[in-house]
């Protein structure tokens, strides 16, 4: 390219507009996680009714003025459930995957600076775990621990660990070949500050990214997991047992205690995809001019 | 001398998000029949992107702004992507700087050369194949029958270089791109490559324009030179010409900033940068470091003049004489 | 004066790992070993530029990485400032650091992406000298001005500078610590022709104005000859002939020196090429000749050639390896 360097942040903004206006999937994505997580976190004040609130005389009345997305058999404002129960969904789908990020990577690393039978030793482990279907492990997990939130954070977490492992051993291996790594070592780094402040910095963008996917996974299994029984149970409330219970009643015409809890999930894990994408580029120090 | 390629007065824009990028503005030059025509200029100076824009290449957010590329009697501005690939391959060629790439990794370097001979000239496979092992002896690769068993990989890229003038020349075509074909490569197999390509150009009769940013190159291959300075043709001369008496400002001050190896040379850097594209202004481009600049320079663009027999110099301080002789 | 840094016998071997190269090894009967330099040996006056040319796979990129323990060395001896640096332990040899530094080739890949060029410029003083964090700014600013890119540039990112400015703030990162020697590992070669000569003469500069030596590694000869004082032409892992600049380009003794010179395009239609050259394709490091490494390729081999190579001095300052000179 010219010998031209290219001007920062006097347009940034500008750009930033530019490139949310062609990404508008993935804006509208972003918007919908930031709405839904803060109506969760300040339910108490968004939400119309409280989640308990039984009220016989509106039992299982459609959706309506009073109740935009209906009630349940209690009586109970399915709206109000549904934004009570997403803390639990939402909260535990970022804890997990925090916490496998978290480890993953840290043993991805070691794996990946020291190679050898450090490596060795860690990807067998991996492979280990990596040959049970990830939902079976989960299940066998929370079955293991027992029915509550806390395990089933744990148990996705687990799950989760070796793909965060490998990326991130597989981006050190890359990075560490580059030319600064070598640099960082001439300039007299010391091992630990080669890792946190030259290679892992730099590793970590692709990871973010597939975790924002395996948020959207996470979700899903914890959905799962309560639908079939495990993991989070009545009266802690959740979409995916939610949606269970709600499936009882789709034969006597109660649509909307099936459809809107189950609408919650796919919305959120959708939304999670579609931002994966812009979220590499909007971590991207680097102000891409042309498109 | 009649002219295989005329560029006459190309434009190349770029649409990006700070603006418009006239990354080749009203480039003309004609390649000869026969000739080794240079084409040379650092980066960004827009050489590439012509080569490129002859192809009829080039894609969003570029578009080919202007100007007519005529190759033997045909506008291929005017041509449509159907008749452009029966063109390309057969009637101009392209080879570039990264060889090995270039390449494809999963069959054998003989299948690749042969698969151009039963495309273009519907060849049956047999035939195909003992032609790709004459091109390949052609190109100065040793054991051709069992190179061409092997795989890309396999080769060097000093012979990655030459399996690509292999196939680029294939289908005789009328002019052969060759976009910096010895970058990358080590000294001595450079020199080898270059050789090549002047006794192969010779012998099969087809033009070739060399893009590349090393003057010494042009000296001991090209027959005439075109020099580019961010995005604009500034002189066209016959080497010896350009090199004896270099008349643009821009030819003078980079000849006088590379260093020489047969004799110790005092080196001067081309004053200023290279000025940024974005939102260009109008005028020569060369204005802001040129020694001899004047208000004119700055608003008009030159155009190309006679200096000499053949050679042409787009600079309003040389017409007007203030540009002392060389 | 003693040399500031004396290389005496230098091997860096890679020992070939994986099924194949078992299988090889056991075919040969011995380890199968990349002898990327197989016996270096010149030296390095204070407030010298020592140029080390020679094709890709010749070694002299391991040279570099050698000397600043990128990679350890396997055989040999490395002297700098008087200290026998082979044998230090890491703790030791970083203190050495400072004043032993590199610049290196990618412009852009040498640098991390995630960091201002005040902190990449100001990370070996953090690392090596006590120094506060305001001393460190006026140092790293100083420099940065030293090399032409001015205070403002400061924050900015590696994406946000020019090719030629990226290179100037690696020369800035070598530079801040005040070193004794730089090794330059083709510092030009990714740059434009036009901005190579800026860098050039900015090197040759500093290098006045501080006293420096430079190890200067390149494939580009016209370069090496405007910048270096003494020049040594590696092939395959050894140096097969070295003299003054001057000298080596005038009168190449060697006749791999004379096929290198040869190839170079010179910038003058009217320029006589010296028809000189070699056959064949550089081999293998892995398969190198016995005797005289070049006797495949070289026109003027004699049966001698497969005997082991004299080290001669040619002229005075000016020896080659080579049974025929």
């Amino acid at each position: 390219m010219a010998d031209i360097a290219i001007a920062p942040t006097s347009t940034a903004l500008r750009l930033v507009w530019r490139r949310l206006r062609r990404n508008w999937v993935s804006a509208v994505a972003l918007s919908l996680i930031v709405v839904t997580a803060v109506a969760a976190a300040l339910a108490g004040w968004v939400a119309p009714y409280e989640p308990d609130a039984t009220d016989a005389a509106a039992a299982l009345q459609a959706p309506a003025l009073h109740h935009w997305l209906g009630t349940d058999i209690y009586g109970r404002d399915l709206l109000s459930r549904i934004i009570h129960a997403g803390r639990v969904d939402l909260a535990v789908a970022f804890g997990a995957t925090a916490l496998a990020l978290a480890i993953g990577c840290s043993i991805g690393v070691v794996a990946g600076l020291y190679r050898g039978l450090v490596d060795l030793a860690i990807m067998r482990c991996v492979d280990s775990i990596m040959a049970f279907p990830a939902f079976i492990l989960a299940m066998a997990i929370t079955a293991a621990l027992g029915n509550s939130v806390g395990n089933v954070l744990i148990a996705i977490a687990l799950t989760q660990i070796p793909n965060y492992l490998r990326l991130i051993r597989g981006e050190i291996f890359r990075i560490r070949e580059l030319e600064y790594a070598d640099a960082a070592r001439v300039v007299g780094n010391p091992a630990w500050r080669i890792m946190f402040v030259h290679l892992l910095p730099n590793a970590l963008p692709p990871i973010i990214v597939q975790a924002t996917l395996a948020m959207g996974y996470a979700l899903l299994t914890m959905a799962a997991l309560s639908f079939i029984g495990l993991g989070i149970q009545p009266p802690q409330s959740e979409w995916g047992s939610m949606t269970a219970e709600g499936a009882q009643y789709i034969v006597t015409g109660e649509w909307w205690l099936f459809l809107f809890p189950g609408l919650a999930i796919v919305l959120m894990v959708l939304s999670f995809n579609l931002i994966g994408d812009s979220l590499r580029d909007f971590l991207d120090p680097r102000m891409r001019g042309v498109r | 001398m009649t002219a295989v390629l005329e560029v006459r007065d190309v434009s190349v824009r770029f649409a990006t998000d700070f603006g418009e990028v006239d990354a080749v503005d009203g480039a003309s030059f004609e390649v000869r029949e026969g000739e080794i025509l240079g084409l040379v200029g650092e980066s960004g100076s827009g050489k590439s992107v012509t080569a490129t824009a002859i192809l009829r290449l080039i894609r969003k957010p570029g578009r080919l702004a202007g100007g007519s590329i005529v190759l033997g009697g045909r506008d291929l501005a005017r041509l449509d992507e159907e008749e452009l690939q029966k063109i390309r391959g057969t009637e101009i060629a392209m080879i570039s700087q990264t060889p090995r790439t270039a390449l494809n990794p999963l069959i054998t370097v003989g299948q690749q050369v042969a698969r151009l001979f039963t495309l273009h000239a519907g060849l049956p496979r047999a035939e195909a194949r003992r032609r790709a092992i004459e091109m390949l002896a052609m190109v100065g690769i040793p054991e051709p029958e069992r190179r061409a068993r092997q795989y890309a990989h396999q080769f060097s890229g000093g012979m990655c270089q030459r399996v690509m003038i292999a196939m680029a020349l294939a289908a005789s075509p009328r002019l052969l791109i060759a976009d910096e074909p010895t970058t990358g490569l080590d000294v001595s197999t450079a020199a080898r490559i270059l050789d090549l390509l002047r006794e192969l150009g010779a012998r099969t009769g087809a033009s070739i324009l060399l893009i590349t940013h090393d003057l010494g190159v042009v000296a001991t291959t090209c027959q005439r030179v075109a020099v580019m300075h961010a995005g604009q043709v500034v002189e066209v001369a016959p080497v010896r010409s350009l090199f004896r008496h270099p008349a643009h400002p821009y030819t003078r001050a980079l000849v006088r900033s590379i260093p020489r190896v047969d004799r110790a040379s005092v080196m001067e850097p081309v004053p200023g940068s290279v000025p940024s594209l974005l939102n260009a202004p109008a005028g020569c481009r060369y204005a802001g470091r040129c020694p001899w600049v004047e208000d004119r320079c700055r608003r008009e663009k030159p155009a190309m003049t006679a200096v000499a027999p053949e050679h042409f110099v787009a600079c309003f301080a040389v017409e007007d004489g203030r540009a002392p002789a060389v | 004066m003693p040399p500031l840094c004396e290389v005496a016998g230098l091997k860096t071997h890679f020992p070939l790992r994986g099924p194949q190269a078992w299988l090889r090894a056991l075919q040969d009967g011995r380890p199968s070993v990349v002898r990327a330099v197989d016996g270096v040996s010149f030296k390095v006056e204070p407030g010298e530029t020592v140029g080390l040319v020679g094709e890709s796979g010749c070694g002299k990129s391991t040279v570099a990485r050698t000397l600043v323990r990128l990679v350890a060395a396997t055989a040999g001896s490395i002297r700098f400032d008087g200290e026998e640096l082979t044998t230090l332990g890491d703790a030791d040899f970083n203190k050495v650091r400072p004043h032993l530094q590199m610049v290196f080739q990618d412009p852009t890949a040498s640098l991390n992406p995630r960091l201002s060029v005040r902190r990449m410029v100001g990370e070996p003083l953090k690392l090596h000298t006590g120094m506060s964090a305001i001393e460190r700014r006026e140092r790293t600013d100083a420099v940065l001005e030293e090399v032409g890119l001015g205070t403002d540039l400061a924050e900015r990112y590696a994406h946000e500078l020019s090719g030629g400015q990226r290179q100037r703030v690696n020369i800035a990162r070598a530079l801040v610590t005040n070193p004794r020697l730089i090794v330059l590992d083709e510092p030009t070669s990714a740059l434009d022709v036009s901005l190579r000569a800026r860098v050039i003469l900015l090197l040759e500069e500093l290098r006045q104005r501080h006293g420096l030596s430079y190890l200067f590694i390149s494939h580009d000869l016209a370069t090496v000859r405007y910048l270096a004082a003494r020049v040594a032409v590696m092939y395959l892992g050894v140096i097969v002939e070295e003299a003054a600049a001057g000298e080596l380009f005038e009168h190449p003794a060697h006749p791999y020196t004379r096929a290198l010179l040869a190839a170079v395009p010179v910038p003058d239609p009217d320029a006589r090429r010296d028809p000189f050259a070699l056959s064949g394709e550089i081999p293998s490091p892995i398969d190198i000749p016995t005797g005289c490494r070049l006797r495949n390729r070289c026109p003027l081999a004699q049966p001698v050639c497969a005997e082991p190579v004299p080290y001669r001095e040619v002229a005075p300052g000016h020896f080659a390896a080579c049974h025929l000179v």
